[in-house]
């Protein structure tokens, strides 16, 4: 007796609960690794799942158990060479050898490695951003989807049906069916004009007759509309974003900007590419930074390579509106601009790098924000802040913000992903 | 064989091939529910349940059962399981099995119709008539009431979780889980009671608690309770090796609902006692009898030669053993050695040698069916290896025993397969599947009723092994968390010396 019982369509992914509770337990750990992530990753590679290392000696689930040390006796196959009394050295990397027929438990692994997914990633990393939830779901989303006419199809709801698509179905099937009978007909009619006119006897006169009101009947029997003739509209899913868009990160790399700082930039430049992913299908980068000159440099070199030097911010404006001049035309590409600083200017470069800003380049940008990493929130406000502060809530494609924790540089964007929701 | 006789009553070969479906099966599991009958192999009734991969992933982390509490632990051994499946070093297993009434064998999509033939063979016949005639099973675990037990367990857990919160849930089932070796019961049955009535026991209890509390007793001047009377100054008077059942019966801090979880953890451990002492027993009961079984299949010409060659193939790998010194070697297989120890025992009745005479004088010659079958209903590995692994078989498998003696600074090899190594290497492997090898011998010895309400354990140290010390300390903390007050360890030699405590304090 035996029953078979087809399991396949019950629910997979029982163990999602223990997963989950798995992560949130060692939060921790996986926040740190997150963070290294953020730090080693280049920012267009971000959004990626990846591996977590956490300490064997953390997730252990203790027991009483034997430690090393004591007397031992273990069976062992496969013998070779040994004979009673063979004495050898104790195998290397401690531990008693005779722990007997099961493998180190634990000894060799010191760290329990798992794969983070995407979403699990994307979800600490907005975590530390505090985003908002609605944003989260925006951004995480793979891809925007939207509806295209694809040509008809046969099958479909009635909304989408195309009418003129379907009378023209129907009448090329009504031809295409009719055709043979009103052939028929024709040769019929003209049988019967032909008997009428050499007045042929009257059985074969009507039996004609006949053939022709039958054959007129077939004709009309064909219906006018029917199922097959009925063509819909077809949409497919297709991928929304087609425009292109260019995001400028624009850093002081001066001394004063050290590895916090640096970090706090580097999630910002993220956050505004990951938000720009979403709405265009092409974003590129440009990495411009500036001691007391600018120059357009790799990501690399961008976050990682110390330069010293003082600070002109102008000269990074000025490098960015030559560089969209000559490589990004304000008809094809949407500029964006994201700038960090510790906002050490000197003399008159604030007031000339704010000029600039509002003259020069926010009238080619759609949005131009501004982060400033002070070395503590109550540090005095800096030249730039002071100037850059006019434009804020003049201009409505400016933002600026003081952070000094990862959870402050949301709100940088918070008026730029209102305005582009509300623009839909 | 008389072949042409048989021939003609068979249908000629069943049909085979990578594909599979239900039909099929069900053939397959007709025809070798027939061989097994010829066999006398007595089960429970069988219920094969198809799952895909996934599936199996989830059920792995769950330690094979169908239903579990949601616990990280099962998320950790989940995540395990998934990376080196997916990094694809390491199959899935080609077959869980339930022991319960009616035996839940699962089957996976993606194995190919031979492969589900050998899992029907070694899991529905091999594991469940193991299941069902095994003493160890018989005495621990209900079969017929464990996925009932199942289900409150994790409705239990999970109301629990909604009442007093996940975290608070999450740290009980932590302390228990550490001290789960150690909450099996050896000796006793415990009473076979239904999961209803269980809940129904429970409702009950706390019924009677409600109507039988009064707040006026609070407010009786003095009313302490007559301080022990007749109280043995010792409690408890024997040491009990059962420490999570004391626990959770004499714990001072513990609430009723953290009882009960400790409870379902214990009710869980000894549900596997059985199994991790019978590893090898059962895993070589099981494949003698895949193997035995398609091997009469085929010779009934019930299955063609691609099917055999396909077989072979995986029964060769399941059993395939290294030796020491081997790339690969992982310890002694319990496959390749329950397997060889049931062919061994199947060889001494059926053609004995002059050396067997001498070892199994009982067994040599004898009807091997029901050696075999007394042997399956009474014994465990340990005493299973004692009785008997054949000089035979040390000599196929070339054992020895090394000795790792504290102080020396080399090891020994203290005995070979010879004449004068055979009973030692039996003994050696006979007490390395014994309990007492694995765990540390470790009870309760004093609880402090009427004085600070301490707690000490005892361990008695064997042969001057000591407890791996950063894991006693967690685990000590973790007892603490249930007991609530100080918790004390104390490490005694065989002179009944006291060598060392470790002590934790709330």
């Amino acid at each position: 007796m035996m029953h078979l019982i087809d399991r396949r369509l019950n629910a997979r992914n029982k163990s999602a609960v223990n997963r989950e509770r798995f992560i949130r337990r060692y939060k921790e750990h996986i926040k740190r690794a997150v963070k290294d992530m953020v730090a080693d990753r280049s920012i267009k590679d971000m959004v990626q799942g990846g591996e977590v290392k956490v300490p064997a000696k953390d997730v252990s689930e203790p027991g009483f158990r034997y430690g090393s040390g004591g007397d031992w006796d273990g069976v062992y196959p496969g013998n070779r060479e040994f004979v009673t009394g063979d004495r050898i050295p104790r195998p290397s990397g401690g531990g008693r050898g005779a722990g007997g027929n099961q493998p180190g438990q634990g000894e060799s692994v010191d760290e329990f490695v798992f794969t983070l997914s995407r979403d699990e990633f994307l979800n600490i990393f907005f975590d530390d951003l505090e985003l908002p939830n609605l944003m989260r779901t925006a951004l995480a989303e793979a891809e925007n989807k939207k509806l295209v006419r694809a040509g008809y199809v046969k099958e479909g709801t009635p909304s989408n049906l195309s009418v003129p698509r379907t009378m023209k179905t129907a009448l090329a099937r009504r031809i295409a069916l009719g055709g043979p009978v009103r052939d028929e007909l024709e040769e019929a009619r003209a049988d019967l004009a032909q008997a009428l006119r050499e007045h042929q006897p009257a059985g074969e006169i009507e039996a004609l007759e006949v053939r022709v009101l039958e054959l007129e009947g077939r004709l009309k029997r064909l219906p006018f509309l029917d199922d097959v003739d009925l063509r819909y509209r077809h949409r497919v899913v297709q991928p929304a974003p087609t425009a292109r868009a260019v995001v400028f990160c624009l850093m002081d790399v001066s001394a004063s900007m050290d590895e916090r700082k640096k970090d706090l930039a580097k999630r910002f430049f993220t956050l505004l590419y990951l938000f720009l992913t979403r709405k265009y299908e092409k974003v590129e980068l440009v990495f411009i930074r500036h001691t007391d000159e600018a120059e357009e440099v790799d990501e690399d070199t961008f976050f990682y390579d110390q330069r010293s030097g003082g600070t002109v911010v102008l000269s990074a404006l000025e490098l960015m509106k030559a560089i969209v001049t000559a490589r990004y035309p304000r008809s094809e590409w949407n500029i964006y601009a994201a700038q960090a600083s510790d906002g050490d200017a000197f003399g008159a470069d604030a007031g000339k790098s704010a000029r600039f800003v509002r003259e020069e380049l926010l009238p080619l940008t759609r949005y131009f924000a501004y982060i400033e990493t002070p070395e503590d929130e109550d540090a005095r406000k800096s030249p730039l802040w002071v100037e850059y502060q006019e434009m804020e809530g003049e201009e409505h494609n400016f933002a600026m913000r003081r952070v000094s924790r990862p959870g402050e540089i949301y709100p940088v964007f918070r008026e730029l992903f209102s305005k582009e929701r509300a623009k839909g | 064989m008389n072949a042409p006789a048989a021939t003609e009553m068979r249908p000629g070969p069943l049909p085979h091939g990578p594909e599979w479906d239900f039909e099929l099966i069900e053939r397959y599991h007709a025809a070798i529910a027939e061989t097994a009958a010829e066999f006398r192999l007595d089960t429970y009734p069988n219920q094969i349940e198809i799952i895909n991969s996934e599936q199996m992933l989830d059920a792995y982390a769950a330690s094979g059962l169908p239903i579990g509490y949601p616990h990280w632990s099962f998320g950790k051994a989940f995540i395990r399981n998934e990376q080196s499946y997916r990094k694809g070093y390491q199959g899935l297993a080609y077959e869980i099995v339930i022991n319960s009434s009616p035996c839940i064998a699962y089957l996976m999509e993606e194995n190919s119709l031979t492969m589900q033939a050998l899992v029907i063979a070694h899991a529905s016949y091999g594991h469940n008539s193991f299941f069902k005639g095994n003493y160890l099973f018989r005495q621990f675990t209900q079969a017929d009431a464990m996925l009932d037990y199942l289900v409150f367990a994790r409705n239990y857990v999970m109301e629990c979780e909604e009442r007093y919160g996940m975290a608070e849930v999450e740290e009980v089932l932590d302390s228990c889980h550490a001290l789960m070796d150690y909450g099996v019961d050896r000796y006793k049955r415990p009473a076979p009671i239904s999961a209803r009535e269980r809940e129904a026991r429970r409702t009950e209890r706390a019924e009677s608690e409600r109507k039988l509390y009064n707040d006026l007793w609070r407010t009786v001047p003095g009313g302490a309770p007559a301080a022990s009377e007749s109280r043995s100054s010792v409690f408890p008077p024997e040491p009990q090796e059962n420490i999570l059942y004391f626990v959770e019966k004499h714990s001072p801090r513990l609430a009723p609902w953290q009882r009960e979880l400790a409870r379902i953890v214990r009710k869980l451990a000894q549900y596997f006692y059985p199994q991790t002492q019978t590893k090898v027993m059962n895993e070589g009961w099981a494949t003698f009898w895949h193997y035995t079984l398609l091997n009469r299949l085929y010779d009934k010409r019930m299955v063609d030669d691609a099917f055999m060659f396909e077989f072979l193939h995986h029964h060769t790998n399941v059993v395939a053993q290294r030796g020491f010194d081997e790339k690969g070697y992982h310890g002694l297989n319990p496959y390749a050695l329950g397997f060889a120890m049931m062919q061994d025992l199947r060889r001494i009745c059926e053609d004995p040698t002059e050396e067997d005479r001498v070892w199994f004088p009982d067994l040599a010659g004898g009807d091997w069916l029901k050696v075999l079958d007394f042997a399956m209903r009474n014994f465990k590995d340990e005493s299973f290896i004692a009785q008997y692994l054949s000089p035979r078989l040390i000599r196929d498998l070339r054992l020895f025993v090394v000795s790792d003696r504290a102080g020396e600074p080399e090891l020994e090899v203290a005995n070979i397969h010879d004449e004068h190594g055979y009973r030692r290497v039996r003994r050696v492997l006979a007490d390395h599947y014994e309990r007492e090898n694995r765990l540390p011998d470790i009870q309760v010895v004093r609880y402090e009723r009427d004085g600070d309400r301490s707690l000490t354990l005892r361990h008695l140290v064997h042969r001057g092994r000591p407890l791996h010390e950063d894991e006693t300390d967690e685990v000590l903390r973790h007892l603490g968390r249930l007991w609530g007050f100080t918790v004390r360890l104390e490490s005694v030699s065989t002179e009944g010396q006291v060598e060392r405590t470790d002590q934790w304090q709330p």
